[in-house]
C-alpha cells in the first residue's frame, strides 16, 4: 500500500484531520481516484494548486507515474522559479 | 514522463560537454546586431503610451478619453472597458496557480487603481510627442483612498482593504471578513514542541528584508500587429513567447491560434519578464487602430508598475544542543503579494530550513497585499528572504557555542534520505559537498584585518522541468539546426548545441542552435525556474537520439543491412556486419546527402514534460570590511560554492553563481523602495536605486561542485535560482561579526550600519 501524506489545509478540509493515509494503486491516475472516493473534493482541490512528490521527485503534471507498494506520496504548491 | 528512456551516464567522457565554446550568440551582441525588444520597427508604426496612476490606492470614478481620441495623430485609445471582465477563478499556471482577472486588472486597472504607476488607460500614435501629449488629455476622476505600504501594517484588522472579495484561505472556517491577507499555509514536521524542549540554546529572532527589483538593464518593450485575416503577430523580449500568447489568449479572449509570438532577445529577466505588461494593451492598440504598435517601458515606469520580489517580515527560533546538533526550528514568514495575491511565502516556508536535517520543524506562512506593484518571480522567489533568517540565526548559534559555522552547517547537513519540511525525502543531493568545497578553499583560511569579517550562508532550491520541446533538423551537408522554443538567457543555445553536438557526435561548429517562435517549435514553457538546461536540454537530447536513430536507418538502407548492424561512433554510422566485403563508414554529411533515396529529409523531434530536476545546494563565504566612520560596507572578498550537476558549460555556470551573488549582495547592502507619505516611489531609477556595479565589487570567485542528477542524461541541475539564495545572509553575517552587533533589518545601508554602531556606542 502506498502511503499519501496530507498536511494543512488538504487534511483539515477534506481528511477529517487524517494527515497519513494508505491507498492501493498502480499509478497516480488510480491514487487519486482513490483517494477521491475516500475524500470527496480532494481531487479538485489538489488539480490546479498543487505538485506531486512521488518517492522523493517532484511532479506537476503526475498523471500517468507509477505507485509501488513502498511509494510514498507528497501534495505541495506548485514550484516555480525566476 | 519525458525522461522515462533516459539513462544517466555514469563513467562519460565528454567531446562537448564541460568545455567552453564561444556562445553563438556572442558576436551579434557585441556588435549591436541582436534584435531586442525595441528594435523592431514595422511599416506604419504607432508608439504605444500608458496613463498611469498617480495615486497609490484609488477608486477610478470616470476617465474621459474624448479630447485624447480627438488629437490629430491618435490612433486608439483603450482602457479597461476594451478588455473582457473576466472572472476570478484559479488556473494551472505552470509556475503557480494564476486568476486571470488579477492579470488582466493588473495589466490594466478596472475600477480601482491599487498603486502608483498602476496602467488606466493606454494610447497609439503616430509620434512619442503624440501619445505623450494624448497621454496629458486623458482625464481620470479617481477618488483617492487610504492606502497601506508595508505588509505588518497591511495584516492589521484596521488597514486599508485592498479588495473587499478577498477572504483569507488556509484557515477554518474560511473568514467572512475580507482582509489584505489572502493565504495562510503552514508546513509541520514532527513535534516542534519537543524540539524546542530538547534544545540547550534557542535563538529567536526577527528579520525584515526590502522588496528589491529584478533590475534586468533591458526594459519591457514589444511590438504587436494584426493581420488582415485577424491573426495578431506579437515581437517581445520575454522569458517564454509561449506564455505571452496564453495570457494575451486569455486577456483578450480569442484563440490562442490567432496569436503568434516571435521571442525577440532579452536583456536580462531574473523572474521579471514571466507575466505580461505591455503585450495585452499593443495587442488592444492594434486591434483598434488596425497599426503596428510599439510599446516600451521607461525604467520609471519599470520600478512603479512591474514587479519586485516581496518585502517580508520573518520571524526565526532555532534549537539546539550544546555539541551544536539542531534540535527544531520554527518560522512565521510574513511576504508582500503587491496589489495581488500571489507572493512567494510558501516556497520561503518550505526552503528556509532544507539544507538541514531537522527532526522538528514548523513554517507558517502569509502571502499579504498591500499597494504596491504585484511582485513577480525573482530568481528562487521566496528563498533568500527565509535564509536570511535560517542562516543568521544558525550564524548566532555558531558564535554563542563557539563552533566554527561550517562545522556546525556540516553535522547537521541533509543528505539523500534527510527529511524535507515540506514533506518528501531528498535523492542525491550535494550539500555536504559543498560545506567541505568551503572548508578546503584558501578564502576560508584567509587572513582577516581590523573592521574585517567572514560570513557563511547556504541555500537551497528545488529546480523544475516542465514541458519543452525540441528539433533536430539535418541539412544536405550534414549540417544541423537545433530549434527550442525558450528565450536564451543565460547561454542556453550554447548548451544546447553542445548536448546536441555531444549525442550526434559531429563537430559543435556544425550544430546552428535556433530559438523558434509559437508557429516554429511546439510548445515549450518559459525560461525559469532553472530549467531550461535540464529539461530543454533533455528534449534536445531526445531529439538528437531520434536523430541518430534515423541516420543509422538510412545507413542500413544504403548498406541493405539490418538496423541493428548499424552503429553511430563519433558521427559516423559504422557496419557491423563481418560476413561480407567491409564497407566503408558513413558520414553525417554522406547519409543526408542521400536523403531523398533513402526516405526523404532527416529531422528528430522530441516534445517532453522533464521531470526528476534535482535540488541544488550552495554555500557562499563573504568577506567585508566595515568603516565605522560611514558605515559603508566593502565585500572584499566573495566565493560562490554550488552543486551544480554536471555544468555543460562551465563559464555560463559560473556566470550564474556570479551574477546571482551580486544581485544578492545588492539586496543584501543597498536596495530599497523608498516612497512618500502618499505611497509614491521617489526612487524609480538607477541613480537612487543603488544596484551594485562592477567598480563596487571584487571578482566573484566561484567552485563549481558536480554531484551529477541521475534525473538527466548528462546529469545537469539547474543553477539559476541556488546563488542568490545565501548572499543576503552571507553579507550580513559578515557585517554582524565585523562590526560586534547583530543585523537583522536589510539593507546594510551605511546610513543603518552608522546608526546601529552609534547605538550600541551610545549604551556602553
Amino acid at each position: 500500500m502506498a502511503t499519501v501524506v496530507l498536511q494543512g489545509e488538504l487534511a483539515r478540509r477534506y481528511a477529517g484531520g487524517q494527515t497519513t493515509v494508505t491507498i492501493e494503486a498502480a499509478d497516480y491516475r488510480a491514487l487519486i481516484d482513490a483517494l477521491e472516493r475516500r475524500f470527496p473534493g480532494l481531487a479538485a482541490a489538489v488539480s490546479v494548486r498543487t505538485a506531486v512528490a512521488i518517492d522523493g521527485v517532484i511532479f506537476q503534471e503526475p498523471l500517468l507515474e507509477p505507485i509501488t507498494q513502498h511509494s510514498e506520496v507528497h501534495f505541495l504548491p506548485l514550484i516555480g522559479g525566476g | 514522463m519525458g525522461n522515462e528512456k533516459q539513462t544517466f551516464i555514469k563513467n562519460p567522457t565528454f567531446k562537448w560537454v564541460g568545455t567552453r565554446p564561444v556562445r553563438p550568440d556572442g558576436m551579434d551582441k557585441v556588435t549591436g546586431r541582436a534584435a531586442f525588444g525595441a528594435d523592431y520597427q514595422l511599416p506604419g508604426m504607432l508608439v504605444g503610451e500608458v496613463v498611469r496612476s498617480p495615486h497609490a490606492h484609488a477608486r477610478i470614478k470616470s476617465i474621459d478619453v474624448s479630447a485624447a481620441r480627438a488629437l490629430a495623430g491618435v490612433h486608439a485609445v483603450v482602457t479597461a472597458e476594451d478588455f473582457p471582465d473576466l472572472p476570478s477563478e484559479i488556473a494551472a499556471g505552470g509556475e503557480a496557480p494564476i486568476n486571470f482577472r488579477d492579470v488582466s486588472h493588473n495589466v490594466i486597472a478596472r475600477h480601482k487603481a491599487l498603486y502608483e504607476g498602476h496602467a488606466v488607460a493606454a494610447v497609439a500614435a503616430t509620434t512619442a510627442a503624440i501619445a505623450a501629449h494624448a497621454v496629458a488629455l486623458i482625464k481620470v476622476n479617481y477618488e483617492v483612498l487610504p492606502h497601506v505600504i508595508d505588509v505588518r501594517e497591511a495584516m492589521r484588522d484596521n488597514a486599508p482593504l485592498l479588495h473587499d472579495d478577498l477572504f483569507t484561505t488556509g484557515i477554518d472556517p474560511q473568514p467572512t471578513t475580507p482582509s489584505n491577507i489572502a493565504g495562510r499555509t503552514q508546513f509541520v514536521l514532527g513535534d516542534i514542541a519537543q524540539g524546542f524542549a530538547e534544545a540547550d540554546i534557542i535563538v529567536e529572532r526577527e528579520y525584515t528584508t526590502q522588496p528589491v527589483h529584478q533590475g534586468y538593464i533591458e526594459p519591457h518593450a514589444c511590438a504587436a500587429a494584426m493581420g488582415a485575416d485577424g491573426m495578431a503577430t506579437i515581437w517581445t523580449s520575454s522569458q517564454g513567447h509561449f506564455m505571452v500568447r496564453e495570457f494575451c489568449a486569455k486577456l483578450l479572449k480569442v484563440e490562442i491560434g490567432q496569436i503568434r509570438v516571435i521571442p525577440a532577445e532579452i536583456g536580462g529577466g531574473f523572474g521579471g519578464k514571466t507575466t505580461v505588461y505591455l503585450e495585452p494593451l499593443a495587442m488592444a492598440l492594434a486591434r483598434q487602430s488596425g497599426r503596428p504598435v510599439k510599446m516600451v517601458m521607461t525604467r520609471s515606469e519599470v520600478f512603479r508598475a512591474s514587479g519586485p520580489t516581496s518585502g517580508t517580515h520573518v520571524w526565526v527560533k532555532l534549537g539546539a544542543k550544546r555539541n551544536g546538533t539542531l534540535t527544531a526550528g520554527e518560522m512565521i514568514l510574513k511576504y508582500q503579494a503587491g496589489a495581488y495575491p500571489g507572493s512567494p511565502a510558501m516556497l520561503g516556508g518550505m526552503t528556509g530550513f532544507a539544507p538541514y536535517d531537522l527532526k522538528h520543524a514548523k513554517a507558517v506562512c502569509y502571502d499579504v497585499v498591500s499597494n504596491r506593484p504585484k511582485c513577480a518571480a525573482y530568481r528562487a522567489p521566496g528563498a533568500p528572504m527565509a535564509a536570511f533568517g535560517v542562516e543568521s540565526a544558525l550564524d548566532e548559534i555558531a558564535q554563542q557555542l563557539g563552533l566554527d559555522p561550517l562545522e556546525l552547517r556540516a553535522m547537521n547537513a541533509a543528505k539523500a534520505g534527510t527529511r524535507a519540511l515540506y514533506g518528501p525525502k531528498f535523492l542525491e543531493i550535494g550539500y555536504a559537498e559543498t560545506l567541505a568545497a568551503a572548508k578546503a578553499h584558501p578564502h576560508y583560511s584567509a587572513p582577516l584585518g581590523p573592521n574585517q569579517g567572514r560570513g557563511i550562508a547556504s541555500g537551497f532550491w528545488f529546480n523544475i522541468g516542465g514541458q519543452s520541446s525540441a528539433a533536430v533538423h539535418v541539412n544536405e551537408d550534414g549540417t544541423a539546426e537545433v530549434v527550442t522554443g525558450n528565450p536564451d538567457i543565460g547561454g542556453s543555445r550554447a548548451s544546447m548545441a553542445m548536448m546536441a553536438a555531444e549525442v550526434l557526435g559531429i563537430d559543435l561548429a556544425k550544430v546552428k542552435p535556433i530559438i523558434g517562435d509559437t508557429a516554429q517549435i511546439a510548445y515549450s514553457f518559459l525560461t525559469g525556474g532553472s530549467r531550461v538546461t535540464f529539461a530543454t536540454g533533455m528534449a534536445v537530447v531526445e531529439a538528437a537520439q531520434d536523430t541518430v536513430r534515423q541516420l543509422r536507418e538510412r545507413a542500413a538502407k544504403l548498406w541493405k543491412v539490418e538496423f541493428a548492424e548499424v552503429e553511430w561512433r563519433d558521427g559516423m554510422a559504422y557496419c557491423t556486419r563481418t560476413t561480407e566485403e567491409p564497407r566503408a563508414p558513413l558520414s553525417m554529411a554522406a547519409i543526408a546527402h542521400s536523403c531523398a533515396k533513402t526516405g526523404g529529409p532527416i529531422s528528430g523531434t522530441a516534445s517532453i514534460n522533464a521531470s526528476g530536476a534535482g535540488p541544488g545546494f550552495g554555500t557562499h563565504l563573504c568577506d567585508v570590511e566595515v568603516d565605522p566612520e560611514t558605515g559603508a560596507v566593502k565585500i572584499l572578498r566573495y566565493t560562490a560554492i554550488q552543486d551544480v550537476g554536471r555544468a555543460i558549460h562551465p563559464s555560463y555556470v559560473e556566470g550564474q553563481l556570479q551574477g546571482g551573488a551580486v544581485q544578492g549582495i545588492g539586496w543584501a547592502l543597498n536596495e530599497e523602495y523608498i516612497y512618500d507619505q502618499q505611497g509614491r516611489l521617489l526612487n524609480p531609477g538607477f541613480l537612487d536605486y543603488r544596484m551594485p556595479v562592477a567598480s563596487d565589487l571584487p571578482m566573484i570567485d566561484t567552485v563549481l561542485v558536480e554531484v551529477p542528477n541521475p534525473g538527466h542524461p548528462f546529469g545537469v541541475r539547474g543553477v539559476g535560482e541556488v546563488p542568490i539564495v545565501p548572499p543576503l545572509a552571507a553579507v550580513a553575517n559578515a557585517v554582524s561579526r565585523a562590526i560586534g552587533i547583530r543585523m537583522t533589518d536589510l539593507p546594510l545601508s551605511p546610513p543603518r550600519i552608522l546608526a546601529t554602531i552609534d547605538r550600541a556606542k551610545r549604551s556602553t
